[in-house]
This record gives structure tokens, sequence and C-alpha cells, in this order.
């Protein structure tokens, strides 16, 4: 009779997980073993993919080593940024703010975010394009300002793009903090900035590093800001991609690019939890 | 610091503004406010191939956040029942599926749909009765699949996170007063973790309305809005951009206060 219960049992947890264990078999497991097989393949004359064995294509990485360069230095550069544009900010919302404002405050920081990257990035392409800023620089006298297509722009685009998702994880984590603390430093004479750098900052850090990580590792893989931003001068890893599947059709070494590019994010989200783990001590770290 | 604070606030909703104010623009120039109109909305909506791209978006929205919630769902209240490694193993799988760059996401998808119809569309062609054999191809289907595994981890995630504040004892009460399992999931639990499904819903909805990097790999032939945004952007700014853009951004507006509203209601309604 147990015996009975438990099979049925089973068999609804079974039917219960099926078509989201077939799904991500089907387009997760499945595509990333392909992809793998691929990256070790060839080129088929016409394009696409062509079966062998070979490391050809990871020996080729150096040829887009400007697509790694700037992947690699702008996105920890944009991260940084943010967290500089983004940390008062958050300090503000979660100390300083009048908590009767504070909820609507904190909403408006959010929104931006859950709208369409693609559009808040094209607005910046009207603002830093001939007819915008410089536009208005030449009035002044001031002639010939490009801003469009540098990595300046790009950087401006990431910090615009991602600033909402850096105060977040901080302000939460500032939000938490133990009020008792602040006044037990200034009990024992602590001078406000010395209760900041001694008593704030390092009990935020948990949500400076999960904003950082988190930034960085979304910005590894980005692919509109600098292509709208960048204007096909500050290439990152995602439009290299996109050239090499979509134009070129050189679809082996694409995947051994997208290989290359998976194991930096997961060597970056590795590292960061690490150093959570160290910052954070048995202190609770949230990812969101 | 206040003003700090402030300039922030500005440079988080200038850009936007000025999209939005200059959809209204009467005049072609991009740069200079000529005067209030509405003409680029009719423009717009009179383009045929936007209203076609905006049809897909949503069909496909529609279907793979609908598909995300019921079988994200599902595999919330199965995970509940197993054990912790196969648990830790659907766990993984659900944050690789978040933690991925879309842009590889949308490539392994590619590659390995790619590898399926090179192998079934010759096989369908030579079992064919005669007559035209139908092809597999790139379209609706891959964009759904490759937006049903982001939305899925999502509604999974945020179901779940619904399901661990439920109250065990009402459940259990509710098996003691002879109910079947089935009447308890329909009396108690469904009304319980409705809000956060739909709230899944409507943020895997966004998502997939507002992607474009994944459907610009997978999506064939067909053009999503903002496949057509980001081509139209390419052939140079005009107001009617604006307003595609503008109302973009109010439909992902919408949907993310409703879905938060939803959220929130959960949380109060747990107590927290």
């Amino acid at each position: 009779m147990r015996v009975a219960t438990n099979t049925k049992r089973n068999l609804i947890t079974a039917a219960l997980l099926a078509p989201a264990a077939a799904w991500l078999t089907v387009f997760l497991v499945l595509p990333f073993t392909a992809m793998l097989v691929f990256a070790f393949g060839e080129r088929a004359p016409e394009g696409g993919y062509q079966a062998a064995f070979t490391f050809a294509q990871f020996a080729n990485l150096p040829t887009r080593a400007a697509a790694f360069w700037n992947t690699l230095l702008l996105a920890p550069a944009g991260a940084l940024l943010c967290l500089v544009v983004a940390y008062p900010v958050a300090y503000f919302l979660a100390v300083r703010a009048n908590p009767r404002y504070r909820l609507i405050l904190v909403s408006l920081v959010v929104v931006p975010f859950w709208t369409s990257l693609l559009v808040r990035t094209y607005a910046w392409m009207y603002i830093l394009g001939s007819r915008g800023i410089p536009n208005l620089l030449s009035m002044i006298g001031i002639e010939d300002v490009r801003m469009l297509n540098t990595p300046g722009a790009v950087l401006l685009g990431i910090v615009y793009g991602y600033l909402p998702l850096m105060i977040m994880p901080i302000y939460v984590s500032l939000e938490r903090l133990d009020r008792r603390l602040l006044e037990a430093s200034a009990d024992l004479g602590g001078k406000p900035v010395s209760t900041f750098f001694g008593v704030t900052l390092p009990l935020s850090l948990p949500g400076v590093m999960t904003g950082v990580a988190l930034v960085t590792i979304l910005l590894l893989g980005e692919y509109l800001i600098p292509q709208l931003l960048g204007g096909g001068k500050v290439f990152f890893i995602g439009n290299a991609l996109v050239d090499l599947f979509l134009q070129s059709r050189n679809w082996p070494f694409g995947s051994a690019i997208a290989v290359t590019l998976v194991a930096i994010v997961v060597v970056v989200l590795m590292v960061a939890m690490r150093i959570a783990w160290k910052v954070a001590g048995t202190r609770q770290v949230d990812l969101v | 610091m206040r003003t700090f604070i402030s300039s922030v606030y500005l440079f988080l909703y200038a850009p936007i503004a000025l999209v939005v104010l200059f959809s209204f623009n009467a005049g072609r120039n991009a740069s200079e406010f000529t005067g209030f109109s509405l003409a680029w909305y009719g423009k717009a909506l009179g383009n045929t191939f936007l209203v076609s791209a905006l049809q897909n978006s949503l069909i496909i929205a529609f279907t793979s956040a609908g598909l995300a919630a019921v079988f994200g769902t599902m595999a919330a209240l199965g995970m509940e029942r197993l054990s912790p490694r196969m648990r830790a193993l659907f766990d993984a799988l659900f944050a690789a599926a978040i933690v991925v760059p879309g842009v590889v996401i949308g490539i392994a998808t590619l590659v390995a749909l790619v590898a399926v119809f090179s192998f079934v569309n010759p096989t369908i062609a030579a079992l064919w009765p005669g007559g035209k054999p139908p092809q597999l191809g790139l379209g609706y289907g891959s964009i759904i699949a490759a937006h049903g595994l982001f939305s899925m981890a999502l509604v999974t995630m945020i179901v779940k996170a619904r399901i661990a504040g439920l109250g065990r004892d009402i459940v259990e009460a509710s098996g003691d007063l002879y109910a079947t399992p089935l009447t308890t999931f329909r009396l108690i639990v469904l009304p319980q973790i409705l809000p956060s499904i739909l709230a899944g819903f409507l943020l895997a909805f966004t998502f997939s309305f507002d992607d474009f990097i994944i459907a610009f790999f997978v999506a064939g032939s067909k053009t999503t809005l903002p496949i057509y945004v980001f081509a139209s952007i390419r052939r140079g700014v005009t107001p009617e951009i604006n307003a595609i853009a503008t109302l973009v951004l109010v439909a992902s507006l919408l949907l993310i206060l409703t879905a938060r509203v939803l959220m929130r209601e959960k949380k109060s309604k747990s107590g927290e």
C-alpha cells in the first residue's frame, strides 16, 4: 500500500516537472553541448559548420583580442563607475530620505531599468549625436566635438542603463543596517565621517559586491550599448558574436568565442562569490 | 548631496522624456520642437511593417509567457517534492538560464535548431508522399522556445519564493477535512500563489516583449518590434521611431507596474 502511494507520488512529481525538464534539456543542455562540439569544428566552405576535431578556433581567439579587451576593460570599469554614482543615491534613499517618500523615490529608480534598454540607449544616440549636445556646443563656439561612437559614450550608456541595478542591492543592504550601531558609534565619540567609514560602509559591502558582480556579469554579454553608442568602434564580445554568426557565418569560431565568454562569466561569478563569502562572513548575501 | 541626488534622477529620466517629447513634434527635425502633433503616431500605426512586427511581438510574448507561467508553476510545485540533490540540479539549470548572457542563449538555440533542422528536413522530404514537403525553420516557434527558457526560470523562482512562505498547516488541515489533493490545490494553494504566477507572467511578458538580442539570432525572417526599432534606428532617427519607442515604453511600464503591485500584495498578505 505504502509502495503504491509512493509510486503515485513520484508519478505526480515527474508529471509536474516533465515540461520544464524537457525545455531545459532541449533548449539549454542540448544547445550548449552542440555549441561545445561546434567550437572544435571547422567552418564549412559556404559558411556554417563542418565536423572536425581541432583546437584551431581557440588558437584563433587573438584575432578578436580587441573585442575581448574592450569587454574585459569596459565592463568592470562601467560597473565601478556605476558604483560611484549609485552609492550616494542608495545611501540617501536608505538613510537620509524622508520615510514618507522613500517608497516612491525607490520605485522611481527602478522604473527605468524595467523599460526597454533599446529605447533608452537610443535616446542617448539622440543626445550625443551631431544634432544633440555637440550642436548646442557649436552655438557657444565650441566646434567639432565628437561624442557618439567613442568609448566614453559606451561608458555613459553603461552607467545609464545599469545604474538602477547597482542602486538596488546597495539600498537593500543599507536599509537593513541596524540603526543602533550608528547610535552606538556616535555615543562612543565617533564623528559622522568615521562612523560612515567604520560602520556603514563595511556593513554595506555585501550589497556593493552583489551590485558590482551583477552589473559586470550582465555587461560581459552586452551587445546593444556598444553597437548603438560605440558605432562599431568599441566592439564587445557580444558584437563579435553577432558578426560571426549572422554576417560572416563562421559558426565554429563564433562557438569558440561564445564558449570562452561563458567560461569568463563563470570565473567572474565564482570569484565574486568567493569575495562575497569573505566580505560577508556568515551574513547572508542576496543576489537580487 | 541633494543636488547630486536630483541630478541622478534628472539623468535617469531626461533621455526618456526627450524621446517622448519629440514623439509629439510636429516637424521632421529631430533637434528642434516645432509644435505639438500626433501625426507621427498616426504614421507609425499606419505602417504595415511596424504593425505586423507589433503583432509578432505580442503573439510571441503572450505565448512564451503563458507557457512559462503554466510550466514554471508546475516546476515550482514539483521541485517542492524532490530530493535535495535533484532540487539543486533544477536550481542550477534555472540559474544558468538566467546568468548566461542572452547573446549566448540566442546563439546556442540557433546552433542547436539548425543542426536539428538539417537532419529532420531531409528526412521529412525523403518520407513525404508527394508534393512539396513541409520545412521546419526559424520563426515563431524558435523565438517562443528561447524566450520560454528564460521566462520559465523567472516564473519558477518567483512562485517558489511564494510557496516557501505558504502556511503548511492550512494545507494539512484541508487534508484532515477529507479534501482530495486536487480540491486542496484548487481551493487553498492556487488562490495563494496566483498573484505570484501573474507577476511572473507579466515579468516574462515584458522580458519577451523588450528582448532584442535573443530574437535577433533565432527570428529567421520574422520581425519583432525591438528588431524593427533596431533596424529603423540604423536607417536614421525619425519622429516616427520616437512614437514607436514611446509606445514600447508605455507598454512595458504598464506591465511592470501591474507585476509589482501583484508581488507587493503577495508580501503584505504573508505578513512580511
